[in-house]
C-alpha cells in the first residue's frame, strides 16, 4: 500500500528531472507524477507489492560519497556529485524513493530488460487474442507493442492448462493466459478477506487454482477480473458478449447502498453490457461489490414500465399529467419520496410538497453492512433528501403514519416517486382507498393499483447527483436512453409543479437548487468534480444514521 | 457586339445524293460483321473473374468443415460503412470445436451498405472472411439484401488453409491429456 501523503518530502531525480514526492512512495508512483509510464503487471496501487513480474525494471543510482570521509565525490567533467549507478536494473514497484536517488526509466538497459521479460511472459501465452475478452484492455497486448519482438523464438510446444475453470458463480478462469502476477491472490487475501486463491505446482506448471472444496464466491470476486492484467480471469456474465472497444464509458454511482461507489457503465447503442468500478481514493479505492454490477439488468428488465396509464387504460403524457394535476389540486395529498431519487428530483418534489402544503415521507431500506463497500443503508441518497429539506428526520421502513391517515380519511391522494407502497407496509385495501399517482420505472403492486402511472427513467438513463454516507455529493451521467414511452423524472415533476418549476433539466435546475439549499450554495452541477465534493454535515450530526464503519467511512460516534 | 454574317457554302452534287456517306457507314457495318464479337450475352454469358477480384464478402469453412470465424469483431470495427453486424456466442462444451470457444451466433452483412473495399478480409486474424467472385447481388426488398450467417457460408464454401492453428491446439491438448508433453 502507498503510505498516506506526509509533509516530509523526498527529492529524487527521474530521467534528469528533480521531483519531490512523499516519503515512502515507490518509483512507479513517483515516475507517474512526471507522466513517465513504468510498465507493470503484478504491482497494483491498492495491494501489497509482490515484485514477481519483473516488468517494472528501472536503472537506479545514488550520489557517490567517499567511504572513509563521507564527503561527496564530485565529477570533474560536470562539476556535480558523481552518481554510482547500480550495474543491473532494479524493480520500480519494490523500490522506495530515497533522498538524491537517480532513476532512468527509458535507458537502453531498461528497454533490454523489459524486452527480455516480455519474451519470457509470451513463451507460453496462447494466441487467443481474437477470442479473448481482455483484448483491447490487456496490459500484455499493450506492452507487447512496445517491448515485444513481433515473432517468437520459442519452437517448443506451448504449455497446456485448463481453459475454462469455473472458479465461482461469477468468475471463469483460463489458466493458459495467466502470467502468475498474483494480483487476484493478494486481493482475495487483503481486501476481500477470503483467502481462497493460490498457485500450485512449480515452474511452467504453476497454475492458479482455488483451495480444494472452496469457491471464489465472495461478493467482491469480480474485482479479481478487473485487476487481472491479462484475460485469465473473466466475468462469466460478460464473457464473449461484446468486444470492449465498441463500448462507450459513462460515469455513474452504484445505487445499491449509501456507500456511493464510483462506477463506469459500458454501453453500446443503448444497451448496457457491464458495470465496473471507477477509482476514487476517497470512496471506494478501485473496488466495487459484485451485487452492484448486476444492477444494470434492471434497465432492460421485462417488468419495466413503458406505457402512460390513466384509470387502467393506456393514455398520453399530457392527459396523464392533467389528470395528476387535478388529483393534486383536490387536496388531502400525501407525498412519498425516494432515497433512490437524485438530489435534483428530491428538490423538485420538495417544491411540490411546499406548493401543496404537505410533508413528504421517505421509505428506509436497511440491511447488513459488509464493512467494505455495501453500507447498512440500502438507499443511495437518503442524505440528499436531508440536504434538500425533503425530509428532516431519518425515514422508517414502514409508512405507519400514512397508513393511519388513509384509514382515518385524512389522505385521499398519494403521490409516490418510485416507492412501492405495498412493500412499505400499506395493505391492498388501503391502496384501493386512495387515488395513487405513481412515478416509477418498474411494475409493482403500487403501479397496478395506481390511478395515474407515469413511467420514468432508471438512474443509468438520466443525469443527477447523490449524496453518500460521507455527505459527499457525487454526480452521475446518462448512459443510455430510456424506453419509449418513459419520461425524465425531472420533466414530469416540473410539469406537476406548473409555472413555479425552476427548470426541468439538471443544469438548468442547479442555480435555483444552489440558491435554495444552504449546503449546496456556491455549487453548480458542472463544477462538481468526478470524485465528488464533501458537504458540511454539521446540521445533521445529531441524527442516528444506520451505517456502520466501512472502507472509507467512520460513523460520527466512532470517529 | 458586332455581328458577323457567315455565308453557308452550297452542297456539291455528290453530297446532295448522300451516297458516299451511306457507303462509308455500310463499310463500317460490314467490317464489324466479320470481326470477332467483343460483348457478352449477359446474363447467359458471364465474364471471367480475374484473380484478386473483390466481390461479395463471404464466410468460409476450413477443409475440415470448421467455421473459421471466431467472432472477434475486428471486421465489424474496421468496416467503413458499418455494414457488418456480429452477435458473438460461445461454442457449447460438448461441441467438436469446443476448444475454439467462440463463434458468431449471428453474422450479418448489409449489402446495401457494403462498398467492397476488402478491409474486412485484410483485418481478419483467422482468414475467415473473403471477398470472392460473386459480384451480382439483387433482391426485391431491403431485408433480402442483408446476408445472414447461413447465406454467407453458402456463398463462401470451403477454402484451403495453410495454418490449421486450432487443430494444432486441439492436438496439443489431447497429447497433454494423454500424459505426453507436459
Amino acid at each position: 500500500m502507498i503510505a498516506a501523503p506526509k509533509p516530509d518530502l523526498v527529492t529524487v531525480n527521474i530521467d534528469g528531472v528533480d521531483i519531490a514526492v512523499p516519503k515512502g512512495t515507490n518509483v512507479i508512483e513517483a515516475a507517474k507524477q512526471l507522466q513517465k509510464d513504468v510498465p507493470h503487471y503484478c504491482y497494483h496501487p491498492k495491494l501489497t507489492v509482490a515484485g514477481n513480474c519483473r516488468m517494472c525494471m528501472v536503472e537506479m543510482g545514488m550520489p557517490a560519497v567517499d567511504p572513509a570521509t563521507k564527503a561527496p565525490v564530485m565529477d570533474a567533467a560536470t562539476g556535480k556529485q558523481k552518481i554510482n549507478w547500480i550495474p543491473r536494473p532494479q524493480i520500480g514497484c519494490g523500490t522506495t524513493v530515497a533522498p538524491g536517488m537517480h532513476i532512468k526509466t527509458s535507458s537502453p538497459m531498461v528497454k533490454d530488460a523489459r524486452e527480455g521479460v516480455m519474451e519470457f511472459l509470451l513463451v507460453n501465452h496462447p494466441l487467443d487474442c481474437p477470442i479473448c475478452d481482455q483484448a483491447g484492455e490487456c496490459k500484455l497486448q499493450e506492452q507487447a507493442t512496445g517491448y515485444g519482438r513481433g515473432y517468437s523464438r520459442f519452437i517448443e510446444e506451448k504449455n497446456v492448462k485448463p481453459k475454462r475453470t469455473q472458479l465461482g458463480p461469477r468468475v471463469t478462469l483460463d489458466d493458459e493466459r495467466c502470467i502468475l502476477c498474483s494480483r487476484c491472490v493478494r486481493f482475495s487475501k487483503e481486501i476481500a478477506q477470503d483467502d481462497v486463491l493460490g498457485f500450485v505446482d512449480r515452474g511452467s506448471y504453476s497454475t492458479l487454482t482455488c483451495h480444494p472444496g472452496k469457491k471464489l464466491e465472495n461478493n467482491y470476486s469480480l474485482n479479481t477480473v478487473d485487476i487481472c492484467p491479462v484475460g485469465a480471469l473473466t466475468s462469466t456474465d460478460f464473457r464473449f458478449k461484446m468486444r470492449v472497444w465498441f463500448l462507450k464509458q459513462t460515469n455513474t454511482i452504484d445505487i445499491e447502498s449509501s456507500a456511493g461507489v464510483n462506477a463506469v457503465i459500458w454501453s453500446r447503442e443503448g444497451v448496457i453490457y457491464r458495470l465496473t468500478p471507477r477509482r476514487n481514493d476517497e470512496v471506494n479505492d478501485t473496488w466495487m461489490a459484485d451485487s452492484g454490477r448486476l444492477l444494470y439488468k434492471q434497465v432492460a428488465a421485462p417488468d419495466r414500465l413503458a406505457a402512460v396509464i390513466v384509470n387502467g387504460a393506456a393514455s398520453s403524457l399530457d392527459i396523464a399529467l392533467n389528470a395528476a394535476a387535478e388529483l393534486l389540486k383536490s387536496g388531502s395529498v400525501a407525498i412519498v419520496g425516494s432515497g433512490r431519487a437524485s438530489v435534483e428530483e428530491q428538490f423538485l418534489l420538495k417544491n411540490l410538497a411546499d406548493q401543496l402544503g404537505v410533508n413528504a415521507s421517505l421509505v428506509a431500506r436497511t440491511g447488513q453492512g459488509d464493512k467494505l463497500l455495501i453500507s447498512s443503508d440500502r438507499n443511495p441518497n437518503v442524505r440528499g433528501a436531508l440536504v434538500t429539506g425533503l425530509v428532516s428526520a431519518l425515514p422508517a421502513a414502514q409508512l405507519a403514519q400514512l397508513a393511519a391517515d388513509i384509514d382515518s380519511g385524512k389522505v385521499k391522494t398519494v403521490l409516490s416517486h418510485g416507492e412501492d407502497l405495498a412493500a412499505a407496509g400499506l395493505t391492498a385495501a388501503q391502496l384501493a382507498k386512495v387515488a395513487i399517482i405513481y412515478l416509477g420505472t418498474h411494475a409493482n403492486a403500487t403501479s397496478a393499483a395506481a390511478k395515474v402511472v407515469l413511467p420514468t427513467l432508471h438512474t443509468f438513463e438520466k443525469a443527477g447527483t447523490f449524496v453518500n454516507q460521507q455527505f459527499r455529493i457525487q454526480k452521475f451521467a446518462a448512459a443510455v436512453p430510456g424506453p419509449q414511452g418513459s419520461s425524465n423524472d425531472l420533466v414530469v415533476l416540473a410539469k406537476l409543479l406548473g409555472p413555479a418549476a425552476p427548470a426541468s433539466d439538471v443544469h438548468g435546475l442547479w442555480p435555483a437548487l444552489a440558491a435554495a439549499v444552504p449546503a449546496l450554495a456556491t455549487m453548480l452541477y458542472k463544477n462538481i468534480p468526478e470524485t465528488g465534493l464533501l458537504l458540511d454535515s454539521t446540521p445533521w450530526a445529531g441524527l442516528p444514521f444506520v451505517e456502520g464503519e466501512s472502507l472509507k467511512y467512520k460513523p460520527a460516534a466512532a470517529a | 457586339m458586332a455581328v458577323v454574317t457567315v455565308e453557308r457554302k452550297p452542297l456539291s452534287f455528290l453530297e446532295r445524293t448522300y451516297l458516299p456517306n451511306i457507303a462509308a457507314g455500310l463499310a463500317t457495318t460490314f467490317k464489324r460483321m466479320v470481326q470477332p464479337v467483343e460483348t457478352l450475352e449477359y446474363p447467359e454469358q458471364r465474364p471471367a473473374i480475374p484473380a484478386g477480384y473483390r466481390g461479395v464478402p463471404t464466410l468460409v469453412y476450413d477443409p475440415n468443415g470448421r467455421e473459421k470465424c471466431v467472432s472477434c469483431q475486428l471486421c465489424e470495427f474496421v468496416c467503413p460503412p458499418k455494414a457488418i453486424r456480429i452477435t458473438p456466442g460461445e461454442i457449447a462444451h460438448d461441441d467438436a470445436n469446443a476448444h475454439v470457444e467462440k463463434r458468431p451466433e449471428e453474422f450479418k452483412i448489409d449489402m446495401l451498405r457494403c462498398i467492397y473495399c476488402g478491409l474486412c478480409q485484410e483485418v481478419c486474424p483467422e482468414e475467415a472472411i473473403w471477398l470472392q467472385n460473386q459480384y451480382s447481388m439483387t433482391g426485391y426488398t431491403r431485408e433480402e439484401m442483408v446476408n445472414d450467417k447461413k447465406r454467407l457460408y453458402e456463398l463462401g464454401g470451403t477454402l484451403p488453409d495453410s495454418h490449421f492453428k486450432w487443430d494444432k491446439k486441439a492436438a496439443a491438448e489431447k497429447a497433454a491429456h494423454a500424459g505426453g508433453h507436459h
